[in-house]
């Protein structure tokens, strides 16, 4: 009977263990998210309904829509959107250029194959502090490279945090150097999956290598290049360290006359130096939006090719 | 959203070695390069080492070398006086032992809970597990880095600003890491295994510990450095809510600020803060290289 009960006692554990613990396996995953991924996104939203002061500290009033009513009125705002979306198109354009250039390089039966990789790689690695640190004393005004190296080509030395065209391209540039090489292998990874007999078969209708580029391989890999151009675009949309670093003083306005102030720059900027959390939290929820658009897009967008190519 | 343009979030699974394809047959597609393309790599390439070997060269020469034109192209010998500086000038030493255990508390934790998850998803039958793997990899598309405020309004309730664990917790198991074991290990750890395990009356914890995370090892390896590099880099975050008692990139960041920066001192830094980031580079670019290459085909 005792033995009996025992084993009765075991198979109910055992299968509760067979039940129960894949949900415990998976729960940290859940509850992390939750609470430092989910829950604060939410948060936002109620925090901008109210005019909410960190530095006095539980004290917040219920405001409605007036965060954003404000927002809209910014010229700060509006400012801060044209700046985030000129540094997109500036760092994004030249860079899925350049790597699509890049790409087709790499797929060559090359030596030293992984080292080229890797080397092209290395840049997006290193951190956005390091790197946006070098490329500013690059960019200096009286000692940087750049100035020296444009002299030679008759340039005169440029302030580039000075201008908005100017710290515009310096700072695109910092993105793009930064992202063209990851680009280049995700193209790289398509032109390989291309099969190889579309290129035999032009070859024998006599078609250059420049039109085989631009007939066979660019057509191909359109679902790639739509789906990299989507991926910069949200990650454009939420620069911040690098106009930062860029200015030398790290005040969060980008620059004297916050001419590369980008919007999550500005909601940094609302947020812990003005100390207005409520409208940091409209910002920040705006541009939330702003994002999930444009993966709508990019879903709508990825969708509609796959069906023009069956 | 940036996370979702990382290399580590485009879905890298360490696959078992594949058969070459016939790539290399009498057309000999792709084609072989060129001179002129491995000059135009080379040159590619160049341009990503120079910022790097532009650090080099600054932090070690003196001071002035910076600001001498035409500027210096090959290193000095004054590295070492350089890193006693930027010891001297800031507490960077307290900054790499934050950011060691940051990034080492991070990496242990999220290989362990993504590989338990990942064994849960790729081996174990329950309700809802499709479902919950799909929004497990979902959430990987909320751009965290606009929670930032009520996330900050978060660590000063439970007292964590300017604590550590205000940049550990957060990051201890990620959606990525889940989604990569799940993947690895829906390969690598075949049924039978498990119920001989079963059979001979292991617990379903035993079969994890004694046969799967033996398995899981090699892409274990993977992510923890993946996970490494990306805690080690990151800034911002830790900028907002540990104040001063920084990590390295946050002290790197306080180093370059300043109506006249010091570069000699701040590219030292910089050389100082990315070494740990190159050594895991060399061990596994190669793995980084085919896992964003892979991620990209399935993507």
């Amino acid at each position: 009977m005792a033995t009996y009960l025992h084993q009765a006692r075991r198979a109910g554990l055992s299968r509760l263990d067979t039940k129960g613990s894949p949900y415990l396996y998976i729960l940290p995953f859940f509850l992390l998210f939750g609470a430092f991924g989910l829950f604060p996104l939410l948060y936002t939203a109620y925090v901008s309904f109210n005019d909410w002061d960190l530095l006095d500290s539980g004290s917040h009033r219920w405001v409605g829509l007036a965060n954003y009513r404000e927002m809209l009125q910014d010229a700060y705002f509006w400012n801060a959107l044209g700046n985030t979306l000129s540094i997109w198109v500036l760092s994004t354009v030249p860079q899925l250029l350049a790597a699509l250039w890049i790409a087709h390089l790499l797929n060559h039966r090359l030596r030293a194959r992984t080292a080229l990789r890797m080397g092209v790689l290395l840049p997006n690695v290193t951190s956005i502090v390091a790197v946006t640190i070098v490329f500013t004393q690059l960019f200096g005004r009286d000692f940087g490279m750049v100035n020296w190296a444009l002299g030679f080509v008759g340039i005169g030395p440029i302030d580039w945090q000075a201008n908005t065209w100017s710290s515009h391209l310096a700072i695109s540039f910092i993105v793009a150097w930064r992202w063209t090489g990851y680009n280049a292998l995700i193209y790289l990874a398509s032109m390989q999956a291309i099969p190889h007999h579309l290129y035999e078969a032009a070859d024998l209708d006599g078609a250059s290598q420049g039109q085989q580029f631009r007939r066979i391989t660019v057509p191909m890999l359109r679902p790639t290049i739509i789906f990299t151009t989507v991926i910069s675009t949200i990650g454009g949309l939420q620069i911040m360290a690098e106009p930062l670093l860029f200015a030398s003083s790290q005040t969060p306005t980008g620059g004297s006359d916050r001419q590369f102030q980008t919007v999550a720059l500005f909601m940094y900027e609302q947020g812990f130096r003005e100390f207005r959390f409520g409208y940091a939290s409209a910002v920040a929820w705006t541009l939330c939006l702003v994002i999930a658009i444009f993966a709508i897009i990019n879903f709508l967008l990825t969708r509609r090719i796959a069906k023009d190519e069956d | 959203m940036t996370t979702l343009a990382d290399p580590i979030q485009t879905g890298t699974t360490p696959s078992p070695p594949q058969r070459r394809s016939h790539r290399r047959r009498s057309f000999g597609y792709p084609r072989r390069g060129s001179v002129w393309s491995y000059g135009a790599l080379l040159a590619v390439v160049a341009g990503s080492v120079f910022p790097l070997y532009w650090s080099v060269v600054v932090s070690s020469q003196t001071s002035d070398a910076v600001t001498k034109v035409p500027p210096a192209l090959v290193p000095g010998g004054h590295l070492f006086d350089n890193i006693a500086r930027v010891f001297d000038t800031t507490d960077f030493g307290r900054a790499l032992l934050n950011s060691f255990i940051v990034s080492g508390s991070i990496t242990v934790s999220v290989v362990f809970f993504s590989t338990l998850a990942g064994f849960a998803f790729a081996k174990l039958r329950f309700r809802g597990r499709k479902a919950l793997l799909v929004v497990a990899i979902a959430t990987s598309m909320v751009p965290h880095q606009l929670g930032i405020i009520p996330l900050y309004i978060l660590m000063a309730d439970l007292g964590w600003t300017g604590h550590l664990s205000a940049v550990i917790v957060p990051g201890l198991v990620t959606a990525f890491g889940v989604f990569f074991m799940t993947q690895y290990l829906g390969r690598a750890v075949p049924d039978e295994l498990l119920e001989a395990g079963r059979v001979d009356g292991s617990s379903t914890f035993g079969l994890y510990w004694h046969i799967v995370l033996p398995a899981a090892r090699p892409a274990a390896a993977v992510l923890g450095l993946f996970t490494f590099m990306q805690a080690w880099n990151d800034f911002f975050w830790p900028l907002v809510v540990l104040q001063n008692n920084a990590t390295v990139q946050v002290a790197l960041s306080a180093l370059a600020s300043g109506y006249t920066t010091d570069y000699t001192l701040t590219l030292t830094g910089t050389l100082l803060a990315t070494l740990p980031i190159l050594v895991v580079f060399m061990l596994l670019g190669r793995q980084l290289v085919d896992g964003i290459m892979q991620g990209a085909v399935k993507g």
